[in-house]
């Protein structure tokens, strides 16, 4: 068995997604990285996993039964855990590109982004319009809706926040978002599809809060040139699922030194007063009981997710979700192999909006003929938590399985990491895409290298294939 | 690479190649050997590759492969499923004067099976031939860069094999792999491997370029399923033409 070195510059815990873009950045840059999860796989809670370990995570079957074995061979399955899927103009995909990490992953379009109208039976799903064509023939508006709704969408693309002699006389950055709207004459409707269907916000607050309109048109710009992008809708999606994502920015640690470990339990964070500076940790070794490797090594900083962190997060908030597998596409999704269906809040009573994301054999997560459905949200109530889920339950018609678990909390550290030397990351919020996690990603790294982190270049002067 | 002069058009397929074994089996000498042969002989290791490139010219089509490194993430069990993802041939190298290594190697035959595509073609391969008596009759030493014996040791005459020819054969054939035993000091039987991996890749298995990295290498089956992207492609478009709605 090889040693442990004495000391690393970063020692990192948890294989997540925003531990392995900061293990894959750190190591390019010339530290000394070890990384470690407890778990026997990659990915911690944005890992995908196959179906026969899904159902024993959620334990939904009696003692005995194998209710995996009627859906093929359980490594055809590839089930994320986190419902996100990636803006293709956004800092995740710029991170991937920049890092050449893109090297080992494949992306495919997510076929189509969709929005809900009414509730119950009268409920109906569009299409949100990817071009002026699909604009000028949707259902969502009526044509003289259109028009202001172009004028809008025409003034968001020319949009320059310097040039205070195009924002319609309103001051942009004390204005709301209200105002902006009220501007252009927008309707209710409209302004529901453009917050929630583009902008992605999941509430309403956006519209009130002064000063929040420059970011609400950032958000509508970064939808509009994602979907610019590749044409379909403005996500894409990775091959085998999300769960190659931090596989693949563990490699290009490894590739760069980085040292990685799973199966491996942190046993004590040592201190040298209220600073950390190193840590005891046992590789447990499944195969031979008994011969596990015990080890303590030095960290420069510990960088890691919260459930290694217990008691310096707290709960924000919680997230409902619910995994579903279907032998159907969704109705009205023009029988599309992948999608992004939003329920807006406002549309069925509540304060927060149902995502529905769902992806199939045609990305290789699971046999043909399948597809996984996730369906999630923010949590509004503390019981019967399936009732907040169910208007999304209603989209997908008949469920084959579905996985629900209780509410899951979102953490995020008490500490800034200056004083005790341990950055730690948040929690993968409800949003449908990485963005949060990137800015998380980049927050870390300047906590905690002091400067912020620039992913542009970085390929440059690495050698990243052999010989071509 | 350096086939520079373009000879008549022979289909050309991409095939991903993983490597795997006890530390200090020579794996990536064996491969710098590969990759280097028909090449300036001076030309520095490429460390810090994603996946080193090579073709094998076999008299009906070309094979070109990708070969990938485990960068370390075996050490501690700690591959990833990426790493084993649509390989269609595996290096599985032991050190034939070290019996443990054999029985690692077939640790990493039995995780191939389990993991890996059904179709996936083996080769099991006992490296440091150049540690044995048969060496010095078998092959000439052709060229001693300095860079591919580093894994090599230094004993230089007697015989260290420990495993015999015969053992590691007969288990070979028991699992159906492709065997051969090299030096990648003295050069022996190096290409011989990969020529004979390239050869039992079926027919079938080779539509075109696969894996990400064959799609981005070129022409690869990627073009004709329109729902595929290149994240590396121009992002021009969309820098500053705001929305397209």
């Amino acid at each position: 068995m090889d040693e442990i070195a004495p000391e690393y510059d970063v020692v990192v815990l948890g294989t997540g997604l925003t531990e392995c873009v900061l293990s894959g950045v750190l190591s390019v840059k010339g530290k000394k990285v070890l990384h470690i999860d407890r778990n026997d796989h990659y990915g911690g809670e944005a890992a995908s996993v196959n179906i026969e370990a899904l159902f024993k995570k959620y334990g939904n079957y009696n003692k005995g039964e194998e209710p995996w074995k009627k859906y093929g061979r359980a490594n055809d399955w590839n089930i994320d855990l986190v419902p996100k899927l990636l803006m293709s103009s956004g800092e995740l995909t710029n991170i991937l590109v920049s890092t050449d990490v893109t090297r080992y992953l494949e992306f495919k379009q997510v076929a189509g982004s969709y929005v809900q109208q009414g509730a119950g039976a009268k409920a109906t799903v569009a299409k949100v319009p990817s071009d002026a064509g699909e604009a000028l023939r949707s259902s969502l508006m009526g044509i003289f809706e259109k028009r202001r709704m172009k004028s809008f969408i025409e003034w968001i693309g020319t949009f320059d926040i310097a040039n205070t002699a195009d924002h319609k006389g309103l001051n942009i950055s004390t204005c709301t978002m209200k105002d902006v709207y009220d501007k252009f004459g927008l309707e209710a409707g409209t302004r529901d599809f453009i917050g929630h269907a583009m902008a992605l916000y999941q509430t309403d607050a956006y519209i009130t809060e002064t000063g929040r309109a420059p970011e609400t048109i950032e958000r509508i710009r970064l939808y509009g040139n994602s979907v610019a992008r590749y044409g379909k809708s403005p996500y894409i999606y990775p091959l085998y699922g999300l769960g190659e994502l931090p596989q693949g920015f563990a490699r290009l640690s490894a590739i760069y030194g980085g040292t990685y470990m799973l199966n491996t339990n942190v046993d004590e964070i040592l201190y040298d007063g209220k600073k950390a500076v190193g840590i005891k940790a046992t590789m447990v070794n499944g195969h031979e009981p008994g011969k596990d490797m015990k080890f303590e090594t030095k960290a420069g900083k510990i960088l890691g997710d919260p459930s290694y962190f217990q008691d310096k997060v707290q709960v924000t908030g919680h997230v409902l979700k619910a995994i579903c597998i279907l032998n159907h596409p969704l109705a009205g999704t023009n029988d599309n192999d992948s999608c992004q269906l939003i329920i807006p809040q406002s549309q069925v009573g509540r304060k927060n909006d149902i995502y529905i994301a769902v992806v199939s054999s045609a990305h290789s997560v699971c046999p043909k003929g399948y597809y996984i459905a996730i369906v999630s949200t923010i949590a509004e109530t503390t019981a019967n938590h399936h009732l907040e889920l169910a208007p999304g339950f209603e989209r997908l018609g008949r469920i084959e399985e579905k996985f629900l678990g209780p509410p899951i909390p979102l953490y995020e550290p008490l500490e800034n990491g200056a004083n005790d030397n341990i950055f730690i990351s948040k929690s993968y919020d409800a949003t449908s895409h990485f963005e949060t996690t990137t800015d998380d990603v980049k927050d870390i790294y300047l906590r905690a290298e002091g400067q912020p982190l620039v992913v542009e270049g970085l390929r440059e002067g690495t050698n990243l294939v052999g010989e071509d | 690479m350096a086939d520079s002069t373009a000879a008549a058009p022979k289909p050309s397929s991409s095939v991903k190649l993983v490597l795997l074994g006890e530390a200090a089996v020579g794996k990536s000498s064996l491969v710098l050997r590969f990759v280097n042969n028909d090449f300036q002989e001076n030309k520095e290791p490429t460390i810090g590759a994603a996946f080193l490139t090579q073709k094998c010219n076999l008299p009906t089509r070309t094979i070109k492969f990708e070969i990938w490194d485990t960068a370390g993430q075996e050490r501690f069990a700690s591959l990833a499923p990426m790493y084993y993802r649509n390989a269609q041939s595996a290096l599985v190298v032991y050190d034939l004067t070290k019996p443990t290594s054999l029985i690692k190697a077939k640790h990493w035959v039995a995780e191939l099976q389990r993991q890996a595509s059904p179709g996936i073609v083996i080769a099991l391969v006992g490296n440091k031939l150049d540690l044995t008596n048969e060496a010095s009759e078998s092959a000439d030493p052709l060229n001693d860069d300095g860079d591919a014996d580093t894994a090599e040791g230094d004993e230089s005459s007697g015989d260290a094999r420990k495993i015999s020819t015969a053992e590691a054969k007969s288990y070979a054939e028991e699992e159906g792999l492709l065997f051969f035993e090299t030096s990648a000091k003295l050069g022996t039987n190096v290409t011989e491997v990969f020529t004979a991996i390239a050869n039992a890749i079926p027919e079938t298995s080779l539509k075109g370029a696969r894996g990400p990295g064959a799609t981005q290498a070129g022409a690869g089956s990627g073009a004709n399923d329109q729902s595929r992207v290149s994240l590396t492609g121009p992002r021009d478009n969309a820098s500053k033409e705001g929305c397209a709605c």
